[in-house]
C-alpha cells in the first residue's frame, strides 16, 4: 500500500504555492454564489496569474479562423473565411503527417514550424543566423524549460546542481526547480531602480552558493516577469560577461517579448547582443531562450505550445533534448500551429492584415494603458507603491502591510492556517471583495511584501479590479488608522475585538508612505 | 455558430463545453486537474463502462497524452536516490516510450516476458520469475500491464487480469494499467473488461485497497487524434495524503491542451441515436471497425502463409507483431553490419520496399527471437499496398540469404 512514507522524497518537497489555496478557497466562494448565497460581489475576478483569454481578453481572428479550417478541413471551401486564412490553412495542414491536425508529429515539432521559427528569430535579430535544429518545440515553454534543467541536474549535498534565480521571478519558477531536485540560488533585483539587475547581487549570489551546491546555469527573464522590467543593451552585455567568466548556462526567458510598452523602448533579445560580443564569445557562450504561445499578444494559453532555441550546444547534449521531449510524445498539433500564426502573422497586403494590425493594436494599447491606470492608482493608495513596468503582463506593487495583518499572520488566524502576512492579506481581500491577486515571493524576513496583478485584462474588468482593492484596501487603512488613534487614547487598557485579545501595541517609528 | 452547415447538436455541444471554458475561450487556462464538466463527462464514461462501478471525478487528471499522466505517477512511486534501486515489473514485448520514461526517472525495468505461443498471455510465473530475478537487487513497487497490448495485439482475459491483480496484492505492487486501447478490440469472443472492474468484482477487501492507476486516450480508437493531445489517468484506492503530493505534482505544469481535453469530452460522450450528427457518426465509425476487422483478417491471412512468417491471433490493439524466423545468413550479414538482425530487415525492407516497420529489437523480446511490429489500422487499400509489397520484398529476401 502506498503510504505518505512510500512517495518519491523529490514529489514531496514540491512546495505548494500560496496560489492554489487561494483558488480553493474561491472554487468555495463560487460555488456558494450559485447556491444563493449573500456577497457584496456577484462573481470571483482572478488576475494573480497571466490569463489573459481567462479574464475576458478576445483571441485574434485570424488564428481563430486557420485553426477552424485546420481542425475542419471542409472550411477549406468555406467563402465567407478570408482566401489568406484558406490558403494558410492548407499549407499548415500540408505540413503535418496525412495532412491532419490529429497526426503525431516528430517529437521536437513540425519541421515546418520549426523552419518558420528559425526565420522569425533571424528578422528580429536582424539576420543573426538561426537554424530549424536548435529550435525545440514543447507543450508550453515551462516543459522546455524544464527538460533543460533536468539535463542539468544531478547530484547531492554540496554537489548538487544549483541555478541562479532572480528575486522575485515567476511564481512557477520555485516548484519546477523542486521538482527536478534543484538549488534555487536567489539574487535580488533592484526595486528601487524599476527593478533592474546588479552585477554586484549576481556575485553575492554567485560566491555564497559555493559549497551548498554546484552552480551551473543563470534564470533571468526579459522583459521581467513579475518585475516588468526591460533590460538594456549594456544589462544584457554584463549578464552575458558574467555567466560566460563563471560558466553558467544562460537560460533567458524571453516570453514577453512582444509585449513591451514603455515609450521609446524596444526588446532586445541576449542572443542578439551576444552576436554581437567579441569572436570568442560568440562561439562559446551557451545560451538557450524561450518563447510562449501563452505568454503573446495571441494569449492563447490552453492551447499549450512554446519553444527554446539553443545557442552554441554541443550537439551531443542536443541529442538528449529531443531524447526527453520524446516521453511527451509531442507538443499538442494545434498549439505549433498557431506557433507559426503568431510568429509569421499576415502581411500588410492580405485579406486579412487590417483586422490583425487593428486587434493586435489593441491588445497592446489595452496593455499600455492598463499598466498606466494601475500604476496610477496602486501609488496613491497608501501603503502601496509600484515601479513603473516596461513590459510583461504584471504589475508588482510593494505594500506596506497594516499591522492588523502581519499580527494576525503571527498570532491569530494567518498563525492558525500556517499563512505568511501577504498570502493573508490576499486571502481577507478575496474573501471580502471575491478579487484575487497574488502574493510576491518575499520570505517575511525583511518585512517587505509585494503583490503580483496581471494587468492584460479588459478595461472594465480592470476598473472593477481597482475599484475591489481600493476599497478592501482603504478600509484596511481605515481600520489602522483608528487602532492608531486608540492606542493613543488608552493606552493602559486592553482592546477586545470580535472575542480576541489584542497584545498591547507600540506605535513603531517604522517609516511608511502614507500619503494624505 | 449562425449557419447551417453545421448540426445543431455539434453546436448545441460546442457551446457547452466553451461555457465550460473560462470566460468561454479555449485559449484559457484551465484547472490543473482539467476542465470540471470535461472531468465529469469521463467519469461518467468510465461508470458506463464498467457497468455501474463508482468512479470519484477527484480521482481523475487529465493530461496531455496519457504518457505524460503513466510519467508523473511514475515520479511519485519512483525515488532515482534511493538504494536499492526502484524496479518497476515491464512486460516483454512493451511499447518503448515507457521504457524511456522510467529510465529518465531513474528507475530499473524488471521484464516479465509473455507468451509467445500462447497468444502472448501474461502468466503469473513469469511475474513471479521476473520478481524473483529483482530480490535483493532492486526494489519492486510497481507492475506496469498494457491491456489490449503493444506492441503484441493480445487482450487479457477476466481470469487472467483476477491473477495479475493478486499477484500485484501479494508482493505490494502498484497496478499501472494501460488502457489505452480499450476501444481497439475486434478478436472473436474477445471483449475488453477494465482493472478497475475486474478488481471491484473481486469485492472486499481487495476492492477497497487495491492500488490502481488505469489510463487512457484519444490517441488511440475511433478517434485517433494524436496530434490533439488528450489522455487521462483515473486513480483508484490511493491514500488521501499521497493524492494530495500527486495534486501538487500535477499543479506544477499547466493543464492539458484545452482542444485535448474536448477530444477527450467527445470520446467518452459520443452522439447517442436520435441525435442529428449520430447517422454520420455511426457511419463514420462503423467504416473504421469494418476496415479495421478487414485489416486483421488480411494481415492474419498473409503474415501466416508467409513463409518464415508466424503470427499469433490478433485480438485488439493497433499493431500486428508477427515473428520472423530469420535464415542464419541473413543475421550473419546483420552482425557484419553492426546491426540487430531485425533491424537489418527492417532497413532493407525500406531501402527496397519503401515501407517502415518496426523491429522487434525496439520492445524487447526473448533471446534469439525476431520480430517486426506494424500499424494495422490503416484504410484497407493503403493495407493491402503494404502487404503486397511486403510478401514480394520477403520473397526476394529469403532468395538472397537461403
Amino acid at each position: 500500500m502506498t503510504s505518505l512514507q512510500d512517495v518519491n522524497p523529490r514529489v514531496k518537497g514540491i512546495r505548494v504555492s500560496s496560489q492554489s489555496g487561494l483558488q480553493s478557497l474561491a472554487e468555495n466562494i463560487t460555488r456558494d454564489i450559485s447556491l444563493g448565497a449573500q456577497q457584496s460581489f456577484k462573481e470571483v475576478i482572478d488576475i494573480s496569474s497571466g490569463d489573459p483569454q481567462g479574464a475576458g481578453m478576445k483571441p485574434i481572428s485570424f488564428v481563430r479562423q486557420v485553426l477552424a479550417v485546420c481542425l475542419c478541413p471542409e472550411l477549406l471551401k468555406e467563402e465567407r473565411l478570408p482566401l489568406d486564412v484558406r490558403l494558410r490553412a492548407l499549407r499548415l495542414l500540408e505540413a503535418c503527417d496525412g495532412e491532419s491536425v490529429g497526426s503525431y508529429t516528430a517529437s521536437s515539432g513540425l519541421p515546418h514550424i520549426r523552419q518558420t521559427i528559425a526565420e522569425f528569430i533571424m528578422k528580429r535579430d536582424e539576420a543573426v543566423p538561426a537554424y530549424a535544429k536548435n529550435i525545440f518545440i514543447s507543450s508550453g515553454a515551462q516543459r522546455a524549460l524544464m527538460v533543460i534543467v533536468k539535463l542539468l541536474s544531478g547530484g547531492e549535498g554540496q554537489l548538487q546542481t544549483g541555478v541562479l534565480i532572480p528575486q522575485p521571478c515567476p511564481h512557477t519558477l520555485l516548484p519546477l526547480l523542486d521538482e527536478a531536485g534543484v538549488m534555487a540560488v536567489p539574487y535580488r533585483l533592484i526595486e528601487e531602480n524599476d527593478w533592474a539587475v546588479d552585477l554586484s547581487e549576481l556575485d553575492r549570489a554567485l560566491t555564497t552558493s559555493r559549497g551548498r551546491c554546484e552552480p551551473r546555469a543563470i534564470y533571468i527573464s526579459n522583459p521581467g516577469n513579475p518585475t516588468g522590467h526591460l533590460q538594456n543593451w549594456e544589462s544584457i552585455k554584463k549578464v552575458i560577461k558574467f555567466a560566460a567568466a563563471e560558466r553558467l548556462l544562460l537560460l533567458v526567458d524571453e516570453v514577453y517579448q512582444d509585449s513591451v510598452y514603455a515609450p521609446n523602448r524596444e526588446f532586445i533579445s541576449y542572443k542578439k547582443v551576444l552576436f554581437e560580443m567579441d569572436k570568442h564569445l560568440r562561439d562559446t557562450v551557451e545560451l538557450v531562450s524561450f518563447h510562449s504561445l501563452s505568454c503573446a499578444c495571441v494569449a492563447e494559453c490552453g492551447l499549450r505550445a512554446g519553444y527554446m532555441e539553443v545557442v552554441n550546444m554541443d550537439s551531443g547534449v542536443m541529442h538528449f533534448v529531443d531524447t526527453m521531449l520524446c516521453t511527451d510524445i509531442n507538443a499538442p498539433v494545434t498549439g505549433q500551429l498557431v506557433l507559426e500564426l503568431m510568429l509569421s502573422p499576415p502581411n500588410p497586403s492580405d485579406p486579412s492584415y487590417n483586422t490583425f494590425a487593428h486587434e493586435t493594436l489593441l491588445t497592446g494599447a489595452t496593455l499600455a494603458q492598463n499598466s498606466q491606470r494601475a500604476l496610477k492608482l496602486l501609488n496613491d493608495l497608501p501603503g502601496m507603491s509600484c515601479r513603473p513596468a516596461m513590459g510583461g503582463i504584471y504589475l508588482y506593487p510593494h505594500l506596506d502591510l497594516p499591522s492588523e495583518i502581519r499580527e494576525q499572520a503571527e498570532v491569530g488566524k494567518g498563525a492558525m492556517l500556517g499563512l505568511e502576512a501577504d498570502v493573508l492579506y490576499c486571502q481577507m481581500l478575496l474573501e471580502e471583495e471575491g478579487l484575487i491577486i497574488g502574493a510576491g515571493q518575499d520570505d517575511g524576513t525583511s518585512g517587505c511584501y509585494h503583490l503580483r496583478l496581471c494587468i492584460l485584462i479588459p478595461p472594465d474588468t480592470l476598473e472593477e479590479v481597482l475599484s475591489r482593492l481600493s476599497s478592501f484596501h482603504l478600509r484596511l487603512i481605515d481600520r489602522e488608522r483608528n487602532r492608531s488613534v486608540e492606542e493613543d487614547k488608552d493606552e493602559n487598557q486592553h482592546a477586545v475585538t470580535s472575542g480576541r485579545n489584542r497584545p498591547k501595541l507600540h506605535l513603531t517609528g517604522q517609516k511608511s508612505k502614507f500619503k494624505f | 455558430m449562425d449557419g447551417d452547415k453545421l448540426m445543431v447538436d455539434v453546436k448545441q455541444r460546442a457551446q457547452r463545453l466553451l461555457r465550460a471554458c473560462a470566460e468561454g475561450s479555449v485559449g484559457s487556462y484551465s484547472d490543473t486537474a482539467g476542465i470540471p464538466e470535461i472531468i465529469q463527462k469521463v467519469s461518467e464514461y468510465i461508470v458506463r463502462r464498467d457497468g455501474g462501478v463508482p468512479c470519484h471525478p477527484e480521482n481523475i487528471y487529465i493530461t496531455s497524452g496519457s504518457q505524460w499522466a503513466l510519467t508523473n505517477i511514475l515520479k511519485v512511486l519512483v525515488n532515482s536516490e534511493a538504494s536499492p534501486r526502484t524496479g518497476v515489473l515491464t512486460p516483454v514485448p512493451c511499447h518503448s516510450t515507457t521504457l524511456s520514461s522510467l529510465t529518465m526517472l531513474g528507475a530499473v525495468m524488471v521484464p516479465y516476458y509473455l507468451r509467445e505461443k500462447q497468444g502472448w498471455t501474461l502468466e503469473v510465473e513469469e511475474l513471479q520469475q521476473a520478481f524473483d530475478s529483482a530480490k535483493g537487487v532492486y526494489n519492486p513497487v510497481a507492475l506496469y500491464v498494457i491491456n489490449p497490448g503493444n506492441p503484441a495485439g493480445y487482450v487479457q482475459s477476466r481470469e487472467s487480469i483476477q491473477e495479475v491483480i493478486r499477484f500485484a496484492v501479494e508482493k505490494k505492487l502498484f497496478i499501472l494499467a494501460d488502457e489505452v486501447y480499450q476501444d481497439c478490440v475486434y478478436g472473436k469472443n474477445t471483449e475488453f473488461v477494465s482493472y478497475k472492474k475486474v478488481l471491484a468484482e473481486m469485492g472486499p477487501p481487495l476492492s477497497d485497497t487495491v492500488e490502481l492507476a488505469s489510463f487512457h486516450t484519444a490517441s488511440k480508437g475511433l478517434m485517433g487524434e494524436c496530434g490533439l493531445r488528450g489522455g487521462y489517468v483515473e486513480l483508484v484506492n490511493l491514500d488521501p495524503t499521497v493524492m494530495e503530493h500527486i495534486n501538487s505534482l500535477f499543479s506544477t505544469n499547466s493543464s492539458a491542451s484545452v482542444l485535448g481535453q474536448i477530444v477527450l469530452e467527445v470520446m467518452t460522450n459520443p452522439p447517442k441515436p436520435g441525435d442529428p450528427s449520430y447517422p454520420l457518426y455511426l457511419k463514420e465509425t462503423q467504416h473504421i471497425r469494418t476496415s479495421v476487422a478487414d485489416n486483421v483478417k488480411r494481415v492474419e491471412e498473409v503474415m501466416n502463409s508467409l513463409p518464415a512468417f508466424s503470427c499469433q491471433p490478433l485480438g485488439g490493439g493497433a499493431f500486428a507483431f508477427p515473428r520472423l524466423f530469420l535464415p542464419p545468413k541473413a543475421i550473419e550479414k546483420a552482425k557484419e553490419a553492426g546491426m540487430q538482425p531485425d533491424t537489418f530487415y527492417c532497413l532493407r525492407l525500406l531501402e527496397e520496399a519503401g515501407v517502415l516497420f518496426s523491429p522487434g529489437t525496439e520492445y524487447g523480446q526473448k533471446e534469439g527471437t525476431y520480430h517486426i511490429r506494424f500499424c494495422i489500422t490503416t484504410p484497407s487499400d493503403v493495407m493491402e499496398e503494404i502487404l503486397r509489397r511486403l510478401s514480394s520484398f520477403h520473397e526476394q529476401f529469403l532468395k538472397e540469404f537461403s
